[in-house]
């Protein structure tokens, strides 16, 4: 029973940090789909926690915390689409930019602001997404097995995480479901069969840009308002690269993505629980080992041992009609 | 019980379409007249302006000046989408499918008739049922377009034309890619299009599909429109002569060629293109030391791939190339080590292969001899030994102005042109390649360059010559190959030929019809 509750622990603790890569990844899929590379998740996740607490920290409230968050990272997006679509910019380079501004932004303001080496205060409950306990998660409390799992496992998260669960269907429905999703997967292939089917290639990559920095705005808004109750700089902590990985080890396709991101979040959570423990056999397990397998069972996927993943055509590829 | 005797207006007219990209005036004040229901030919070369002239058409590009009319009505086209309205559809010579994703799907973008897809998709579905059944346009709907064939995807592409509504189908070179059994499909196919009363223009610089499919044909040169013929009054060597134009007859001092021992063999040579379609389909030749072999042909009839393979640049699908009688080595298959052999090449399109525009000139004039001793052993190069060494090329080509360190894009076309053969002809070839030596040259360049040519071969040197000029080839060449679609269709002496001769080879006219 010792080892179940400790399984229970171990899932509920990676479904936690699997919101901020679920958001991101997803954020990159839609990015990435319109044929806008986007390395700049890591920054964007940064900001956009930073912007959340910061603006829970003034207003005390959540809600304008989350608006804050995800407008900044929403602008973040359209420079980086701008650069991209507009100005035919480089994309990576561009990415980075993103990247290395928001590093040193964030920890600049919130050191001009509060005087704590750019961490904020510590926010009240009130300002915070704090847990819901789904309905009938206290009569379920004694039942064996289904009890601790539905209170501990389904119940008891934020309403940002049910977001996240929810944003893989979501993301699977419109791309695959709906006009805007056909001509999105189609832009990021081929923007010229776009172009001549009468379609506009920058709106749509403006769209896909648009919803990119939504979505990693609810990521780093998660990150500050919901899992923590601060912002302190670099806490966004290589989870944009991750997303990244995510994104290729998935495919870039949505359901396959919301999978992806629970492993690496599960793996994360183990390497936290594995800390210090001697395990049998294997004696003292080095955390960084664990740490390390999201990127390296990226990298034997594209070495090609688990399938070929091939990114959309264009992406990466500034749409230039020809002469 | 009257008979409609009005006649209809014509589906297309063009008048006076001009459009120019910076200095290359594309099209010069085209006119073009498409009667409906008729399959209407547009050849030229490559470059003639037949493509931009149709992106014209299909809203790619707009017009300079001119004006478009659709059965009768005057039109402004800014966008695919208002010619997608107007009934034009666009069948272009790179498709504009999306790979991954399947034929309904491509089919429906752009056209998927509400927010979602569930609905449009069985009303597509029906249509292109439908569409198969009545033009023998089958395709399944749910296969992925990658993983067809090209006559599939090229199928795919008329069907999303059709399914739109199109009454006019214009076809970019829609057989630059296809098997002849594919063409011969889409040829079946486009004859019950045009039984239906759609319009085909079909555009090709391949004589003979003129001729078997066309009502009427339009020739372009140049960016402008040449001639017009209704094609059961016209014949291959007079589309031809006004595809290739007759220019005043240039003349080359030139004494009696001396054709001394095979410099250079070619055996059956097989070469495909960056597609993977056979351009050179089996070629034998040779080269003496001492005489100037000149490869006449409409552009695009393998010329290119040929010259790519004998330099190295592209490998053989087929055949060999026998260097002083030897065949090579694979290691000096490359163009590094064709010029071991003594093998150089002037390539065709000089902006593309010849040299790197950003460059200085003495940068530009050693490319491809970098490692060479003179311009410093090493690591580093010695700067003024190159800029020695160029400033003494172009005093001997007269390349002006003579300023080692000026970039290369500042150079006229002649200049550059100038600096590519220097670059070739001072190393002392055994053979040389030269490919359209004065595409985009002036007057006195010209001159100056075909003296030098004749110069080389009065040296001892074999010198194999590619242009799409004809006078050019008449004037320089000992000895003139035709090819057409990629084979040798003749082979001729310029004191004892005339144009029309060569024009009906380079139509594809075999030695036997020939005579017949």
């Amino acid at each position: 029973m010792e080892a179940f509750d400790a399984f229970i622990v171990i899932f509920a603790s990676g479904i936690r940090l699997a919101v901020p890569l679920i958001f991101a990844c997803l954020a990159g899929l839609w990015s990435e789909r319109s044929g806008i590379v986007d390395v700049g998740l890591e920054g964007k996740l940064l900001t956009g926690a930073f912007a959340a607490a910061a603006a829970a920290t003034f207003t005390g409230s959540a809600w304008l915390g989350l608006c804050s968050g995800v407008t900044v990272t929403v602008l973040m997006s359209l420079i980086h689409g701008y650069a991209s679509i507009d100005q035919r910019a480089n994309q990576i380079v561009s990415g980075v930019a993103v990247n290395m501004v928001a590093d040193g932004a964030t920890a600049l303001i919130g050191n001009a602001w509060w005087g704590q080496g750019g961490r904020t205060p510590q926010l009240p409950d009130s300002a915070l997404f704090n847990s819901i306990q789904l309905p009938g998660a206290y009569t379920l409390h004694d039942t064996p097995i289904i009890g601790p799992i539905y209170e501990r496992l389904i119940s008891g998260h934020d309403l940002i995480t049910y977001l996240a669960f929810l944003l893989a269907p979501a993301t699977y429905w419109v791309l695959y479901k709906t006009r805007f999703g056909l001509r999105l997967r189609a832009v990021g292939e081929n923007p010229a069969a776009v172009d001549t089917a009468g379609i506009s290639v920058r709106g749509l990559r403006y769209g896909g840009v648009l919803i990119c920095g939504v979505l990693v705005g609810f990521g780093g808004t998660y990150l500050s308002i919901a899992q923590a109750a601060y912002f302190q700089p670099h806490m966004s902590a290589g989870k944009g690269f991750i997303a990244l990985a995510a994104l290729v080890f998935a495919k870039w396709r949505p359901l396959p993505a919301l999978a992806t991101c629970l492993l690496f979040g599960f793996l994360d959570a183990l390497s936290i629980r594995l800390q210090g423990t001697i395990l049998p056999v294997i004696g003292s397990v080095p955390v960084q080992a664990i740490q390390a397998l999201p990127y390296i069972l990226t990298v034997i996927l594209l070495a090609g041992f688990i399938g070929k993943a091939i990114p959309p055509k264009a992406s990466g590829i500034p749409y230039v009609k020809e002469r | 019980m009257k008979v409609d005797a009005v006649p209809r207006p014509p589906a297309i007219e063009l008048i006076g379409i001009d459009k120019r990209f910076g200095r290359v005036h594309a099209n010069n004040n085209v006119n073009l007249k498409v009667e409906r229901g008729l399959i209407h030919g547009i050849v030229g070369e490559n470059g003639a302006g037949k493509s931009t002239l149709m992106s014209i058409l299909y809203g790619f590009y707009e017009a300079d000046s001119g004006e478009i009319r659709v059965n009768g009505e005057p039109v402004r086209i800014r966008s695919s989408r208002e010619a997608i309205s107007h009934g034009i559809g666009m069948v272009h010579q790179h498709f504009m499918l999306v790979q991954p994703l399947t034929v309904l799907e491509n089919v429906m973008l752009g056209a998927e008739g509400g927010p979602l897809l569930a609905a449009g998709a069985s009303e597509i579905r029906a249509k292109l049922a439908h569409l198969g059944r009545e033009y023998g346009l089958e395709v399944d709907p749910d296969a992925v377009v990658g993983e067809l064939s090209v006559g599939l995807q090229q199928r795919v592409e008329i069907l999303k034309a059709l399914v739109r509504g199109a009454e006019i189908l214009v076809l970019d070179e829609p057989t630059a890619v296809l098997t002849p059994a594919e063409a011969d499909q889409l040829f079946e196919m486009l004859k019950v299009l045009k039984s239906q009363d759609k319009t085909v223009i079909f555009i090709t610089h391949k004589l003979r599909e003129i001729m078997r499919l066309t009502d009427r044909v339009s020739v372009m040169r140049l960016g402008e429109m040449v001639a017009d013929f209704e094609t059961a009054k016209t014949s291959p060597p007079e589309l031809a002569d006004a595809m290739v134009g007759r220019k005043v007859i240039l003349r080359v001092e030139k004494g009696q060629a001396h054709p001394g021992e095979i410099a250079l063999e070619a055996r059956d040579l097989v070469v495909k293109d960056d597609r993977g379609v056979t351009r050179v389909d089996g070629m034998s030749f040779v080269l003496r030391r001492g005489e100037i072999v000149g490869i006449a042909g409409v552009a695009g009839n393998g010329q290119s791939e040929l010259l790519e393979a004998l330099a190295g640049i592209r490998p053989l699908a087929g055949g060999e190339i026998l260097v002083e009688g030897r065949v090579p080595p694979p290691e000096l298959r490359t163009p590094k080590g064709m010029r071991k052999l003594g093998v150089f090449h002037v390539p065709e399109d000089r902006h593309r292969m010849g040299l790197v525009m950003p460059f200085q000139a003495c940068e530009s004039a050693m490319l491809g001899f970098h490692d060479d001793d003179v311009y410093g052993a090493g690591i580093l190069f010695d700067r003024r030994a190159i800029a020695a060494d160029t400033a003494e090329k172009m005093e001997h080509f007269d390349v002006r102005p003579r300023a080692p360190l000026l970039k290369t894009a500042n150079f006229s076309g002649g200049n550059q042109q100038k600096i590519v053969l220097a670059r070739e002809i001072e190393r002392n070839p055994h053979v040389m390649l030269v490919g359209q030596p004065t595409r985009g040259v002036d007057i006195g360049a010209i001159e100056f360059i075909h003296k030098r040519i004749v110069a080389l071969r009065d040296a001892g040197k074999a010198v194999l010559l590619v242009s799409v000029e004809l006078d050019e080839i008449m004037a320089l060449s000992d000895r003139i190959l035709v090819v057409c679609g990629g084979r040798i269709t003749g082979e001729r002496l310029p004191e004892t030929c005339n144009q029309q001769d060569l024009g009906l080879l380079m139509a594809g006219v075999s030695e036997r019809e020939h005579a017949a």
